[in-house]
């Protein structure tokens, strides 16, 4: 089996969904000649022509719109928004629109669109380039939202995403896009090379949207976590020696509450992390859920590892981004009570 | 009905890519001094060739010539050359900056030097420019300390905007500099409710708007064209149309308008193109719309014409996507060249001059830098606190945040 970054991966997808389905079309802002600034799309222009891979205007409610026109004539377009915190001015045709077309037209209408951003921290990208606006879309009813934490899952969802009749948020957390990461950026960065979860296999497959999978196992708490956060907690629970299940959400909606409950239930203690704020944030829903459904073999209070609820800084970014040593001590807290 | 041809998507490509030839022969040039120079008070609808034409000066020989030329005197020509080769000279300090790691990341004006710098002078003490990230010639020319631009570069222990911002988005209410956002065209509109709230109040001060030719595309731009014609506010709405968007050329965003600069049209702004190379028409045609706006005679709309020479940021690779010698060929030649031989061609200037004045301004950059370096770079030495992450979020800290700082152990 080739291996692939999760660049490479998500490419593939596009091709295998290109040539499966010829009204699969893909688009966005230098995604045409030039292949995406993160080279996401590259070749599938030369590959399918102008009328299946072509670049847009800067305008994301012109890309994102547009995408719901043709879903409503019967193409399946698979949309780039160059950076996931400039899906804003797009927000009115996703919320308002994509998400309940279908409702509203009593199915006479459907948007199988997927709409792929890089989101999150770790590169330096200041505030308008490290966002994680996962719960922004969580809280819309009618869309899907994929957030890959490996390029075999990256390729595998967003196959499924393309294939989904319903609109799909499909955001790649960019800070994974060459290599995992572990939260330690003062140290090399690993290549998917050197990763089981970089050998990639060439054609189709999926991974269905709505199950997660668990990373590591466990019986002493359970950590919920997705993108690269997955990877820094898997660090966290290796330098703490704690004997965690690490589960990679991998889809937040649909959600699989049953692998959370599950894992609760057997180790009695809970940890979730993202990189977006706090406040609101999709930790908030997955600590209702749990404590909704594992009240009773619940031995500590949930903890909550996230970014501050402040814009995210350029400088300080690694004193914004949840490290190791954040989660770490949330295992130890989780642990302690 | 008779049957039709299965239809097919247009998508429009540029004439050239990376191999081919660069063909710049779609440009119109006309000649220096052709286009006129109507009244502030003109009907738009009697200056709508403006819109697809280009208000030039220098000639080919360094001449000024026709009726927008003589806006400036040979000193402040000077002082205007003296500003664009310090940006430059900065530009090419804070690439290799960006190179050697002391910043994360770099946007240079090479080529677009003449845009921001004449158009500044143009500006009066309390005018607010909204910008993007191109026009840092507004600070320079209007006296903004190097250093401190240097320090919001490093985001270092002296950062003015404490490490919050990404390198170039700079912000200075006190030169006329709104605070700079990442999310393109957002400013636009902006520039425009200034602009409202300045003739709301009574004021007599202006605004002027920022925006890309390939951001023109965002909502934001036609937003501030409605708002800027329906109240008739007193803002200048500047397109720099550098030809290019990251990867993507600017017939992308253009379509089938004829110009940028057409678009006003609809709304029954006056919309003019001018020669983003040549100062001395950049600076005449700004210091007409800001007469227009002062005179409360509402907004004017302006096509910078020029080309980005380098590449759009420290990320990106223009041969991936244009002709290497496409810069060469562009016809509108180099800002810095063109005003240089018109001061030698008004006998106010010369070859040794340049040359001097070029290691003086060298000395200047560096010790600039120097004196930034000493608070520190990116990865090195001082930085914001980090107690600055939670400050400023709100104008008084709330509880929740105050938890936080805390459980960051600051
Ligand atoms: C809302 C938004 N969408 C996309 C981007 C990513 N982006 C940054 S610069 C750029 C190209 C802008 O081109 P143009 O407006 O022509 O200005 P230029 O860089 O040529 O000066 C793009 C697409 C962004 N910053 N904001």
């Amino acid at each position: 089996m080739p291996r692939m970054t999760m660049i490479e991966a998500i490419r593939s997808a596009m091709y295998v969904s290109m040539e499966r389905d010829e009204k699969v079309v893909v688009f966005g802002e230098d995604v045409g000649f030039f292949g995406g600034v993160f080279r996401c799309t590259a070749g599938l222009q030369k590959k399918y022509g102008t009328s299946r891979c072509f670049d847009t205007p800067i305008s994301e409610l012109g890309i994102v719109g547009v995408a719901v026109g043709m879903a409503a004539y019967g193409l399946r377009p698979c949309v780039e928004i160059q950076f996931a915190d400039y899906v804003y001015p797009a927000a009115d045709q996703i919320v308002s629109e994509a998400a309940r077309l279908r409702y509203r037209s009593a199915g006479q209408f459907t948007c199988p669109i997927v709409i792929r951003m890089p989101t999150g921290g770790g590169i330096f990208g200041g505030q308008t380039h490290s966002q994680s606006p996962e719960a922004l879309f969580t809280h819309v009813a009618g869309l899907k939202v994929v957030v890959p934490s490996n390029p075999v899952d990256a390729k595998g969802l967003l196959i499924a995403a393309i294939e989904d009749p319903d609109p799909v948020i499909f955001l790649e957390p960019k800070r994974l896009y060459n290599g995992p990461f572990d939260g330690h950026h003062d140290r090399p960065v690993t290549a998917w090379s050197k990763h089981a979860l970089g050998e990639v296999a060439e054609g189709h497959f999926t991974v269905p949207l709505g199950k997660a999978e668990v990373r590591r196992e466990g019986s002493a708490v359970t950590v919920l976590a997705y993108g690269t956060m997955v990877h820094v907690a898997l660090a966290a629970a290796e330098e703490k020696g704690i004997d965690a299940e690490i589960i990679d959400l991998r889809t937040l909606i649909p959600l699989d509450l049953d692998a959370v409950v599950a894992s609760v239930k057997k180790t009695g203690r809970c940890v979730v992390v993202h990189e977006a704020t706090f406040t609101s944030g999709f930790g908030a829903e997955l600590a209702a859920l749990v404590q909704e459904h594992c009240f009773y073999h619940l031995e500590a209070p949930i903890q909550r590892v996230t970014g501050w609820d402040t814009p995210y800084p350029h400088a300080l970014e690694w004193d914004y981004f949840p490290g190791p040593a954040r989660i770490g001590e949330a295992l130890a807290a989780a642990m302690e009570a | 009905m008779e049957p039709h041809a299965p239809l097919s998507l247009h998508v429009p490509e540029p004439e050239v890519r990376p191999g081919d030839t660069p063909d710049f022969s779609s440009v119109k040039i006309p000649k220096a001094g052709s286009v006129p120079r109507p009244p502030v008070d003109v009907d738009p609808r009697e200056i709508r060739d403006h819109a697809f034409s280009i208000i030039r000066v220098l000639n080919r020989d360094g001449e000024a010539v026709g009726p927008w030329a003589g806006s400036l005197t040979p000193d402040e020509l000077m002082a205007g050359l003296r500003h664009m080769m310090t940006l430059r000279a900065f530009d090419a300090r804070m690439l290799t900056a960006q190179r050697q790691g002391k910043t994360s990341f770099y946007m240079q004006h090479m080529g677009e030097e003449a845009v921001s710098c004449a158009f500044r002078m143009a500006m009066a003490p309390g005018d607010m420019n909204f910008p993007t990230y191109r026009q840092a010639g507004l600070l320079i020319a209007g006296g903004y300390p190097m250093v401190d631009m240097m320090n919001q570069i490093f985001s270092n222990e002296a950062d003015p905007l404490k490490g919050r911002q990404l390198p170039v988005m700079y912000s200075s209410r006190e030169h006329g500099f709104f605070s700079i956002s990442g999310n393109l065209g957002t400013q636009f509109i902006q520039a425009v409710g200034w602009a409202m709230a300045s003739a709301i109040s009574g004021d007599t001060r202006i605004a002027a708007g920022w925006i890309g030719d390939g951001s023109t595309a965002e909502s934001d731009f036609h937003a501030a064209l409605v708002f800027a014609s329906t109240y008739r506010a007193p803002v200048v709405l500047n397109i720099v149309n550098n030809q290019w968007a990251i990867s993507t050329f600017q017939g992308i965003a253009r379509g089938g308008a004829g110009t940028f600069a057409a678009r006003g049209l609809g709304f029954g702004i006056p919309s003019l193109r001018v020669d983003g190379n040549d100062y001395l028409a950049v600076h005449a045609v700004a210091t007409w719309a800001a007469e227009r706006a002062r005179r409360g005679l509402g907004p004017t709309l302006i096509e910078h014409v020029t080309y980005r020479v380098g590449a759009h940021s420290t990320s990106d690779d223009p041969s991936a996507y244009r002709p290497k010698t496409e810069s060469d060929a562009w016809p509108l030649g180099d800002p810095v060249i063109r005003l240089k031989s018109h001061l030698i061609r008004l006998g106010v200037w010369s070859d040794e001059r340049h040359t001097q004045m070029e290691a003086e301004i060298s000395d200047e950059v560096i010790a600039a830098q120097r004196e930034a370096e000493r608070h520190g770079t990116l990865h090195a030495g001082g930085k914001p606190s980090v107690r600055d992450i939670f400050e400023d979020v709100y104008a008084e800290m709330p509880p929740h945040l105050r938890r936080q700082r805390q459980q960051a152990g600051v």
